[in-house]
């Protein structure tokens, strides 16, 4: 992808994640307001569908927002290459969609 | 202040492995920076090196680091940045010294150049004048940033810059801006392309750095923001 296509994407990709974040936080806020125990939580997320597309989009818009803005950051810090710095972000993009969906597969499956 | 009062300055010589050098100079009711530095190279160091042609705030060339900030000397009151008769005055930051407080503005003005910042229009000199309507809100836009010296102030002011020195800067940027806002200019798909790389307007934070310190009161922020909403309506249309 070009810069200016980084560019676009991160800022779509923090379009999408401005509303849930916000419905996140809410959500936790909710949760622990009732009192409710890590049983009840995973009662109700396990084999929700709704939950399931949700916080599977957070993931994939968050690796996306995050790898492209630490590319800009060690583009800055570190004289690399645009070659490694492309090849970290899309690392990087793969490495915290890995690791958000494990969490979201645990809680839903 | 008083008849016989002095100013201690610290004037920086020598290349970018040199240091600051202490002299003393008459502390006047009504002096510019420019002036302190002049009256110290007539009158107490003759080798010293520095930039300044129209002493008027127009040829954008006397643009020094002062008390640790960049500004145009000659249209700097001493009394406007030091409260103690203490002036510490360098070359401008993001710049190659070349002696003294003459930095070397090449990669400055090349980086103009890399982002296009050139007219190229279409008529000839067998051409009419073009009327231009004064109150386009393209023609606003391009107003807006017109008016900038080329000092470098900015460009000194700049931490992306520092951080990574390929970025072209907001003096070319600006430039840029005015240049897609001027309906008789030609380039503007190429322009876009040349600004929309790793090297161009995505590269600024929008620390207004440049914006709080250029000395035309230009918004260089704002003509990079107006570069990136081109560049993304261009991606979006699959243009760049």
């Amino acid at each position: 992808m070009s810069p200016a296509q980084l560019y676009v994407a991160q800022r779509l990709s923090a379009a999408v994640l401005a509303p849930l974040v916000l419905i996140h936080l809410g959500l936790i806020v909710y949760a622990i307001q009732d009192g409710l125990s890590a049983a009840e939580i995973l009662s109700r997320t396990r084999g929700n569908l709704t939950w399931a597309v949700f916080y599977s989009i957070f993931v994939i818009a968050a690796a996306i927002h995050g790898a492209i803005g630490l590319r800009a950051i060690v583009s800055e810090s570190l004289a690399w290459s645009r070659a490694w710095l492309n090849t970290a972000m899309y690392g990087a993009a793969v490495f915290l969609s890995a690791l958000g969906m494990r969490a979201v597969a645990a809680v839903v499956l | 202040m008083k008849q016989g009062d002095k100013l201690a300055v610290r004037i920086w010589k020598g290349g970018a492995d040199g240091g600051y050098t202490e002299f003393e100079a008459p502390l006047r009711a009504n002096q510019t920076v420019l002036d302190v530095v002049t009256w110290i190279q007539r009158n107490r160091d003759p080798g010293l090196a520095y930039r300044f042609a129209c002493r008027v705030g127009m040829c954008g060339s006397c643009a020094m680091t002062v008390n640790g900030k960049p500004r145009w000397t000659c249209r700097t009151h001493v009394s406007k940045v030091t409260q103690d008769s203490r002036l510490t005055i360098g070359p401008l930051r993001n710049l190659p010294i070349v002696k003294d407080l003459v930095c070397d503005m090449t990669v400055f003005f090349d980086k103009w150049q890399n982002a296009r910042g050139r007219f190229q229009g279409r008529a000839t000199r067998y051409d009419d004048i073009e009327r231009i309507a004064p109150d386009t809100p393209a023609r606003k836009a391009a107003d807006a940033g017109i008016e900038c010296i080329n000092c470098a102030v900015c460009y000194a002011a700049c931490d992306v810059v520092a951080w990574k020195p390929d970025y072209l800067g907001p003096a070319a940027l600006n430039r840029a801006w005015t240049l897609q806002n001027d309906i008789r200019d030609t380039a503007q798909a190429e322009r876009l392309a040349a600004v929309a790389g790793d090297a161009g307007c995505h590269s600024c934070h929008s620390q207004q750095g440049c914006t709080a310190h250029c000395p035309k009161s230009l918004n260089p922020t704002a003509a990079i923001a107006g570069l990136k909403r081109s560049v993304f309506q261009a991606v979006l249309r699959g243009e760049v």
